[in-house]
C-alpha cells in the first residue's frame, strides 16, 4: 500500500479518536457512579457518602478535562482533514453534532464547575441535581455523537442531490432512531459504566491490599460491583444486537469479523478461533461453534449470513450500475433544470450505487472510462484487512467476559460475604484496571476500520473523504498531535497516580468521627445513633 | 415531511446567517472574558495567591463558557457545511494552533493548582496567557482574511482546492490588515477580561485589571477605526452579479461574483448597519470611561456592547458574502449557495428554539449563584478545592 495523504489523514484520525476514547468511557460511567453516591449522602446523611462523592469526584475532574480537551480536536478535525467528507454529508452528519452541543455538552460543562465549586453555595439537594445533570449531560452526549457515527455505518434517511453534488436528508426521525444508531450508543455507554467500575474497584482494592481507606474503599466497591455487574450483561448483549443490526446493514464488516469467506448454508457456524488468510480466501485451523452465527446474526435458523465472496460479486453489480449513475450525474450537473428526463430517470434508478462508481476514483479520473481490470480491483477493494478484525474483536469478546465474572464475583462478595475479599482477586482487581479500555478501543477498531474502504458505508470511500492539503502540513499537525497528547497523558497519569496515593483528603474529621459512632453502634455499644447525625458530637 | 416549507429557504438561511453570528457573538461574550483574564494573568497577579484569585473568577465557568466555541465549529458543520469544509481546511496550520490553545487552556485551568511546585504554576500561567493571547490574535487574523478574501476555488465535484504551497498559506494570513484586524480582536478581550476582573476581584488585581483594561479599550477602539479607514480606502469588497435565486440550491458555482471598491458601498444600500460599528466605538469608548471610574456593573456592559457592535459589524457590511474567494470570486461563499438543506436548516432552528432559552435559563443561574467576588480569603481558605 502507498503511503499518500489519505493514509496520513486516516492515522492522525485514528490517534486522536482513539486517545479521546481513553477518556470518555471513564467519564460517561464515574459521573453516574459519583451521582449515585451523592445521592446514598443525601438520602443517608453520612459524611462518609460526601467524602467519597468528593474523591472520586477529583479523580473524574482530572480525567473530565482531558476528554474535554481532546473532543475538541474530533470537532474540528473533520472540516481540517476530512473536507469533502465534510462537504458530501455535512447536511446530515452535522446536525447530530451541533445537537450535542445544544442539548448535551452545555448542560454537562456548564454545570460540572458548580459540582466542584458549589459545595458551599447550594443546598445538598440542588448540588445532587447538578451532579445528575453533568452525568446526564455527559451521557447525552454519546447519544448523539453515536447517532452520527451510526450514520456512517448505516446511512439513512438522506440521498444524494445532483444539483449541490452532496447527500441531503431526507427523513431526520430515520437518523435519529437509526437502528445501529441505539445498539451503538447503548453498548458504548455500557461499556463506560463498566470502565468505570473497572476503575473504581481496581482503586478501591489497592487501598484495602494497603489497609488504607477501608471504610470508602469498601463502600466503593458495593456500589460499582452492582453497577458494574448490570453494566457488563448489558455491554454484551447489546453488543450482539450491534452484531445483528450489523447484518442487514454491514454484512461487509460482520463477514470480515468472521472471516466468513463463502456463504454457508443457514444457520452458519461461528469460527471461534482461527488464522484468516486474506490471499487466498480462506481461514487456516478454524475451530467452528456450528449454528452459533446465524443465531447470533440473524436469530433464526434459516436465514443465510453472506460471505466475503458473494459481497465482493454484489460490489462489482453496484461499481457497474453506479458507473450509470455517474454518467447521468454528469450531464444533470452540466444542464441543470432542462437536464433530460430520460436520464434523470436513470440517474434516479442507479443513484444509491453512485459511490460505488467513486472506488473507481482511486484508479482512473473518469469512472466511466475504467477498464475490467480496474473494476474487478475495485470490488476486491470492498474486502477490509479481515485478520485484525478477526482478532480485535475477538479480544473484545473475550474480555467482555471476563468483566462478567469479574463484576458477578465482586458483586457476590460484597453482598453475601461480608465486603470480605481474599488478597488475590484484589490484585487481580488492580491488575485488571486497564482491560476495559483496551476492550473499548479493540471495539471502535472493528467498527471503524471494519467499515473501510468507506467513511460512509456504500456512499462515499474514505479515499475521496480528505481535503487537498500538503503531506507537509498533515505530518506537521500529526507530529504536534503527538507531542502534546503525550506530554499530557504524562501529566495526567501523574496527577492521577498522585491523587490516588494521596487518598480522600477533604472532610476527615467529620467522616472520622461518624466511623468511629457507626463501627461502635454495629458492635452494640450505642444504639442511639440509628441516622447519622454528623452534627452531633457523640455523647461522652 | 412538509413542516419545513413553513418557512422559507430564503428566510431560513437568513435566519441562520443571524444565529451564526449569535454564537459568534456569544463565544465572544462568555469565552472571550476567559481568554482576556488568561492574558491579563501575569500582569494582575504578582503573588501566587493573586493569581489564584484571577483564575477562580472564571474556574467555575470557563468549560461552560468554552462550549459556545464547540457549539459554533458544530452550528458551522450543520448549517454551513460548506463554510466548514472549506475554511477549516484553508486555515489548516492556524486551526491547528487554535485548536493546541483550546487542548491546553482547560488542562492548565484544571491541573495548576493540584501541585505546590511554583515551577509548575509559573509553567501553566505561561499556558494560560499563551492559550488566551494566541487564539484571541488568530481569531481577528482570519476575519481580516475573510474580509481581504481567501484564495481557493471549487472543482466540478466541489472539491475545495487552495492556491499556493503550505507554508504560503500559514504565513499569507499574516498581511498587515489581517495582523490590524487581530489587534482588534486582542485588545477587545483584554479590555472585556479587565472589566470581568473589575467585577469579580478586588485590591491589587482589580486595580491593575483597570489599568490593563483601559489601555486595552483605546487599543481597541483606535485599531478598529483605522481598519474602517482602511477598509474605505485600500481594500477590496465583493458582489454577486447576474441573476441568481435565494432559495436556490446551495452550489456556490451557479453564482457570477465581481471584486468591487469597497465593501462599505453596504453602507449607501442599507444605511441603518452604521449602527454596529457606532455601537462597537461608542462601547470601547464607555468601556475606558467605566474603567478608569471604577464602575463595575456597567462596565461589563459596555464591553459587551462594544464586543456585540465589533463583530456584527463585519457580518453586515459584508452580507450576504460570507467567505469570499480573492483567487476565484465565483466560488465565493455567500448566505444564497453554501449552506444546508432546507429540512436540516428547519430542523436546525426548532432544536435551537428549544434549547437556546434553555441553555441561557441555566447558565443565568449558574452565574447567580456564583454572584459576588472572589476573595484572597476564599483561595486561601479552600487551598485544595480550588483551581
Amino acid at each position: 500500500m502507498e503511503f499518500g495523504i489519505v493514509e496520513l489523514s486516516r492515522l492522525q484520525f485514528a490517534m486522536t479518536a482513539m486517545y479521546h476514547f481513553l477518556f470518555v468511557p471513564l467519564t460517561l460511567g464515574l459521573s453516574i457512579i459519583v451521582a449515585i453516591m451523592e445521592t446514598v449522602y443525601v438520602m443517608t446523611n453520612r459524611p462518609i457518602w460526601r467524602q467519597m462523592t468528593k474523591f472520586w469526584g477529583m479523580l473524574f475532574g482530572i480525567n473530565f478535562v482531558l476528554g474535554v480537551a481532546t473532543g475538541i480536536t474530533m470537532e474540528f478535525q473533520f472540516g481540517m482533514n476530512w473536507s469533502y467528507y465534510s462537504h458530501y454529508v455535512g447536511d446530515i452528519f452535522g446536525a447530530p453534532l451541533a445537537i450535542e452541543g445544544l442539548m448535551a455538552f452545555f448542560l454537562e460543562a456548564t454545570f460540572v464547575g458548580l459540582f466542584f465549586f458549589g459545595w458551599d453555595k447550594l443546598s445538598k439537594v440542588a448540588h445532587l441535581a447538578v451532579a445528575w445533570l453533568v452525568a446526564i449531560g455527559s451521557n447525552f452526549s454519546a447519544l448523539w455523537i453515536l447517532i452520527a457515527n451510526g450514520w456512517m455505518q448505516n446511512p439513512v434517511g438522506a440521498q444524494f442531490n445532483p444539483q449541490t453534488m452532496r447527500m441531503e436528508m431526507t427523513d431526520f426521525f430515520a437518523v435519529l432512531f437509526n437502528e445501529v444508531a441505539q445498539a451503538k450508543f447503548v453498548h458504548t455507554v455500557s461499556a463506560g459504566y463498566v470502565t468505570a467500575a473497572v476503575f473504581v474497584i481496581g482503586v478501591s482494592a489497592w487501598y484495602l491490599l494497603k489497609h488504607r481507606h477501608v471504610e470508602l474503599a469498601r463502600r466503593s466497591i458495593t456500589v460499582a460491583a452492582a453497577f458494574g455487574l448490570a453494566s457488563a450483561f448489558s455491554v454484551v448483549l447489546l453488543g450482539d444486537e450491534s452484531g445483528y443490526s450489523a447484518t442487514h446493514s454491514q454484512k461487509m464488516k460482520l463477514a470480515a469479523i468472521e472471516a466468513m469467506w463463502e456463504t454457508h448454508a443457514a444457520p452458519a457456524p461461528f469460527n471461534l478461533i482461527g488464522f484468516p488468510d486474506q490471499e487466498a480466501r480462506e481461514t487456516h485451523y478454524a475451530i467452528e461453534i456450528p449454528w452459533a452465527m446465524g443465531l447470533i446474526g440473524t436469530r433464526s435458523l434459516t436465514t443465510e449470513i453472506p460471505g466475503i465472496n458473494d459481497l465482493v460479486a454484489q460490489a462489482e453489480t453496484r461499481i457497474r450500475s453506479g458507473i450509470i449513475a455517474y454518467d447521468a450525474l454528469l450531464h444533470i450537473r452540466e444542464m441543470r433544470d432542462s437536464a433530460d428526463p430520460a436520464i434523470m430517470a436513470a440517474f434516479e434508478d442507479h443513484s444509491a450505487d453512485l459511490g460505488f462508481a467513486f472506488l473507481l476514483k482511486k484508479y482512473v479520473d473518469d469512472p466511466r472510462q475504467a477498464t475490467e481490470a480496474q473494476i474487478i480491483a475495485a470490488s476486491n477493494d470492498t474486502v477490509p484487512t479481515v485478520w485484525p478484525l478477526f482478532w480485535a474483536f475477538r479480544v473484545m469478546v473475550a474480555l467482555g467476559f471476563g468483566f462478567i465474572a469479574t463484576m458477578a464475583y465482586f458483586f457476590w462478595r460484597s453482598s453475601f460475604r461480608g465486603m470480605n475479599y481474599p488478597r488475590p482477586a484484589l490484585w487481580m482487581a488492580v491488575v485488571m484496571i486497564p482491560a476495559p479500555w483496551i476492550a473499548a478501543e479493540m471495539g471502535w477498531f472493528v467498527a471503524e476500520f471494519g467499515r473501510q474502504p468507506w467513511t460512509v458505508d456504500g456512499v462515499l470511500p474514505t479515499a475521496m473523504s480528505v481535503s487537498a492539503l500538503s503531506m507537509t502540513e498533515v505530518a506537521l499537525t500529526l507530529a504536534g498531535f503527538i507531542l502534546f497528547y503525550t506530554v499530557l497523558f504524562i501529566i495526567e497519569m501523574g496527577l492521577m497516580v498522585k491523587y490516588i496515593r494521596k487518598g480522600p483528603f477533604q472532610d476527615v474529621s467529620e467522616t472520622e468521627a461518624w466511623v468511629q459512632r457507626h463501627n461502635d453502634r454495629l458492635a452494640g455499644r450505642k444504639t442511639a445513633d440509628a441516622i447519622a447525625q454528623p452534627d452531633i458530637q457523640p455523647a461522652e | 415531511m412538509i413542516l419545513h416549507d413553513l418557512i422559507s429557504y430564503e428566510m431560513l438561511r437568513v435566519i441562520w446567517w443571524g444565529l451564526l453570528g449569535v454564537l459568534l457573538i456569544g463565544f465572544a461574550l462568555t469565552d472571550g472574558f476567559d481568554m482576556g483574564v488568561g492574558v491579563l494573568l501575569p500582569f494582575v497577579g504578582k503573588t501566587d495567591v493573586e493569581r489564584r484569585v484571577a483564575i477562580n473568577t472564571v474556574g467555575p465557568v470557563w468549560e461552560g463558557n468554552q462550549v459556545w466555541f464547540i457549539l459554533g465549529g458544530g452550528a458551522i458543520f450543520a448549517a454551513w457545511p460548506p463554510l466548514y469544509a472549506v475554511s477549516f481546511s484553508g486555515f489548516y496550520l492556524a486551526m491547528f494552533v487554535i485548536l493546541a490553545a483550546f487542548i491546553v487552556r482547560p488542562v492548565a485551568f484544571e491541573y495548576r493548582s493540584k501541585r505546590d511546585d511554583p515551577r509548575w504554576r509559573t509553567a501553566w500561567d505561561w499556558a494560560l496567557f499563551a492559550s488566551g493571547a494566541i487564539p484571541a490574535l488568530l481569531f481577528g487574523v482570519a476575519v481580516g482574511n475573510v474580509i481581504q478574501g481567501v484564495p481557493f476555488h471549487f472543482t466540478d465535484d466541489l472539491h475545495t482546492i487552495y492556491e499556493g504551497a503550505w507554508y504560503i498559506k500559514f504565513i499569507g494570513l499574516l498581511d498587515p490588515f489581517s495582523i490590524l484586524a487581530g489587534v482588534v480582536a486582542l485588545a477587545m478581550l483584554v479590555m472585556h477580561g479587565g472589566a470581568w476582573l473589575t467585577l469579580k476581584a478586588e485590591g491589587a488585581v482589580q486595580s491593575r485589571a483597570r489599568a490593563i483594561g483601559s489601555v486595552a479599550a483605546v487599543v481597541a477602539v483606535a485599531a478598529y477605526a483605522l481598519a474602517g479607514v482602511w477598509m474605505a480606502f485600500g481594500i477590496e469588497g465583493y458582489r454577486i452579479v447576474g441573476d441568481y435565486v435565494t432559495g436556490g440550491p446551495s452550489n456556490p458555482l451557479h453564482f457570477e461574483v465581481e471584486k468591487t471598491a469597497t465593501w462599505l458601498t453596504a453602507y449607501a444600500d442599507r444605511p441603518w448597519i452604521v449602527l454596529a460599528p457606532a455601537m462597537g466605538m461608542v462601547g470601547g469608548l464607555l468601556t475606558f470611561l467605566g474603567l478608569r471610574a471604577g464602575r463595575e456593573i456597567s462596565t461589563l456592559l459596555f464591553s459587551k456592547m462594544a464586543i456585540l457592535g465589533v463583530i456584527s459589524s463585519v457580518g453586515l457590511t459584508m452580507f450576504p458574502f460570507i467567505m469570499p474567494s480573492s483567487s476565484d470570486p465565483q466560488s465565493s461563499l455567500t448566505v444564497w449557495n453554501a449552506s444546508s438543506s432546507h429540512l436540516t436548516l428547519f430542523i436546525m432552528l426548532v432544536v435551537t428554539a428549544i434549547f437556546m432559552p434553555l441553555i441561557l435559563l441555566y447558565t443565568a443561574w449558574v452565574y447567580k449563584v456564583l454572584w459576588g467576588k472572589v476573595t484572597e480569603a476564599d483561595v486561601s481558605e479552600n487551598a485544595h478545592s480550588m483551581y
